[in-house]
């Protein structure tokens, strides 16, 4: 991209219209300053204003500890899940065709379009107790619904696309010829997968599986309706946040608020360090 | 901070050609297909069958008597209002900063381009809770909006700013690659030869990323109707006032009124499934430019 970079610098533009760059600066810094950070700064002012220690005994109140809690842990069950299927599905996508594997293509984004209320409300009436597959279920003792698999379960639906979209370009990239090498050499196909394939994927399914938790932890509209949201068993910390801010408990909604966001910008930006060590080529700055 | 990484997985990719190095699946390669996509059918085509059979067990009739409700209308009208809000103005900031991350280089970029994905980080009910805290009260700026004599929490305003924020990112996201990779040499050419800067946008700048916007804004206006955590906080879903459809079928559900939610559930299913396939429409496009 060295030759995009150049024509950034290319005097035409530099010298065309200072006005029109510095106005679309301008535009560009206030919008974001509005909208995103007088949004953080209220937030962070609000959750220390009254000191760190009155910060600490709010995340430190057992119940919000116990949802924090829940979320870390349902978001890394989905998140080993989600990283195992997604490499298996990137791969079958990009290495065999097969009777509708285009339409499969263009369905793995559905979970982007389809609203995280509706994914809940679709998840009960499958799987809830009252229903043909669910009570079939219940009957073996699988509690899904209003339990903790069905929090995984709705993070499995809602996070699907992310390990599948960042392993199918960079296996695209991969040259046949490196496997087909392998192959000749005596590799049998599963060591020319875990040898040859696998490490040159690895960083893409640590950064869709780094996101998809990222995106997890924040998780409401579905959970809502698929966890029952029993305090200390199945409440997580988006829903404990919303019932601090309807009873009027804004310190501790603030509190879990900025554990959260902490948590899933740091790794956010976890990611971002990532491909940028490893992406070099496509990352112009 | 990368500028064309796939950070939310929706991030506009123009993918290498791979069609010709695909195989026929042989043997037991059958076997991981087949795992491929039975697992993406339990997920999710197993229940978006339960909601169509759901909301047509008490018929066809009783589910349209249910989505021509007035408030069902009415919440069905406040989505697609609010989406349409949230997505042009996303859509006229979110080129304006797609050029300045890609055309324009100074200090505060880098700030910039981290600002811009902050909203994914963030729950929608936090994004809400953000706006209690500046415009409600007590909020920051409680003194300007009861000055201009303005309502934003509970009302329509702190939706649309809800909603705005939560589908921020997508169209900056989809068309800042497509633009690094055309270039400005074609802009610059229009530009030398007399065109002004409008004329150059409109006509070099405007073809040249369509498709990549066409997506960008599919993907804002299908998040944008299905937005629930943030415009529940900040709107509060009352009826007929503040209620979109979203927090419609949520009333519905604890109303014990099945039949209203599984129908408004089936209504949004099919606008996204239309709004998905406008998105993979523009992605094909893009693949073929």
């Amino acid at each position: 991209m060295n030759a995009t970079r150049a024509q950034t610098y290319s005097p035409a533009s530099v010298a065309a219209l200072p006005w029109g760059r510095w106005s679309l600066r301008a535009v560009a810094l206030i919008w974001l300053g509005l909208m995103i950070a007088l949004p953080l700064a209220v937030l962070f002012e609000h959750g220390l204003r009254e000191g760190i220690v009155r910060f600490w005994a709010e995340i430190t109140n057992p119940l919000a500890l116990a949802a924090v809690r829940l979320t870390i842990f349902a978001a890394a069950v989905m998140t080993l899940i989600n990283a195992a299927m997604g490499t298996l599905t990137a791969y079958v996508l990009v290495r065999y065709r097969f009777f509708g594997s285009r339409l499969f293509n263009s369905l793995i984004d559905l979970p982007f379009a389809i609203p995280t209320l509706v994914t809940g409300v679709m998840l009960v009436l499958l799987y809830g107790p009252q229903r043909t597959l669910g009570a079939w279920l219940e009957a073996r003792g699988a509690h899904v619904i209003f339990a903790r698999p069905g929090i995984v379960l709705a993070l499995l639906f809602i996070t699907y696309p992310f390990v599948i979209r960042t392993v199918q370009p960079v296996l695209m990239a991969i040259e046949r010829e490196q496997e087909e090498a392998a192959w000749t050499l005596g590799a049998s196909r599963w060591q020319t997968f875990s040898k040859v394939i696998l490490p040159m994927i690895t960083p893409a399914i640590i950064s869709g599986a780094l996101l998809s938790f990222a995106r997890a932890l924040g998780e409401f509209g579905s959970i809502v309706v698929v966890a029952g949201n029993i305090p200390r068993s199945t409440l997580t910390a988006p829903v404990y946040v919303f019932g601090q801010i309807e009873s009027q408990n804004q310190m501790g909604a603030s509190a879990v608020s900025i554990l959260l966001l902490a948590l899933s910008f740091t790794l956010m930006l976890l990611v971002d360090w990532m491909q940028g060590k490893r992406g070099g080529g496509h990352v112009a700055r | 901070m990368s500028q064309d990484r796939a950070l939310t997985g929706q991030e506009f990719e123009l993918r290498p050609e791979s069609r010709k190095r695909a195989d026929r699946p042989k043997g037991l390669e059958w076997a991981l297909v087949v795992l491929a996509i039975l697992y993406p059918v339990a997920l999710a085509a197993g229940p978006l069958f339960a909601i169509v059979w759901g909301a047509l067990s008490s018929g066809f009739g009783a589910m349209m008597r249910q989505l021509t409700s007035p408030e069902a209308v009415n919440a069905l009208k406040l989505t697609l209002l609010l989406s349409f809000a949230a997505t042009a103005l996303n859509t006229v900031f979110g080129l304006v900063v797609a050029m300045v991350l890609t055309r324009d280089d100074f200090k505060g970029r880098r700030v910039l381009n981290g600002l811009i994905d902050l909203p994914f980080a963030f729950s929608p009910v936090i994004a809400g809770f953000t706006l209690i805290l500046l415009f409600g009260r007590n909020g920051w700026f409680v003194n300007l909006i009861d000055a201009l004599n303005l309502r934003v929490v509970f009302a329509l305003p702190g939706m649309l700013m809800a909603t705005t924020f939560i589908s921020l990112p997508f169209v900056a996201r989809a068309v800042a690659p497509v633009l690094r990779h055309v270039g400005r040499e074609q802009e610059n050419v229009a530009y030398t030869m007399g065109a002004a800067y409008w004329r150059t946008f409109w006509s070099v700048t405007l073809p040249n990323i369509r498709w990549g916007l066409l997506y960008g804004v599919s993907l804002t206006f299908a998040r944008a109707v299905g937005e629930f955590g943030a415009v529940l906080v900040v709107g509060g879903g009352v009826t007929r006032f503040t209620e979109t459809a979203t927090l419609y079928i949520y009333r519905s559900l604890d109303d014990r009124n099945e039949v209203g939610a599984y129908a408004m559930v089936l209504a949004l299913a099919v606008i996204s499934i239309c709004l998905l396939w406008l998105m993979e429409y523009a992605r094909k496009h893009a693949q073929d430019e």
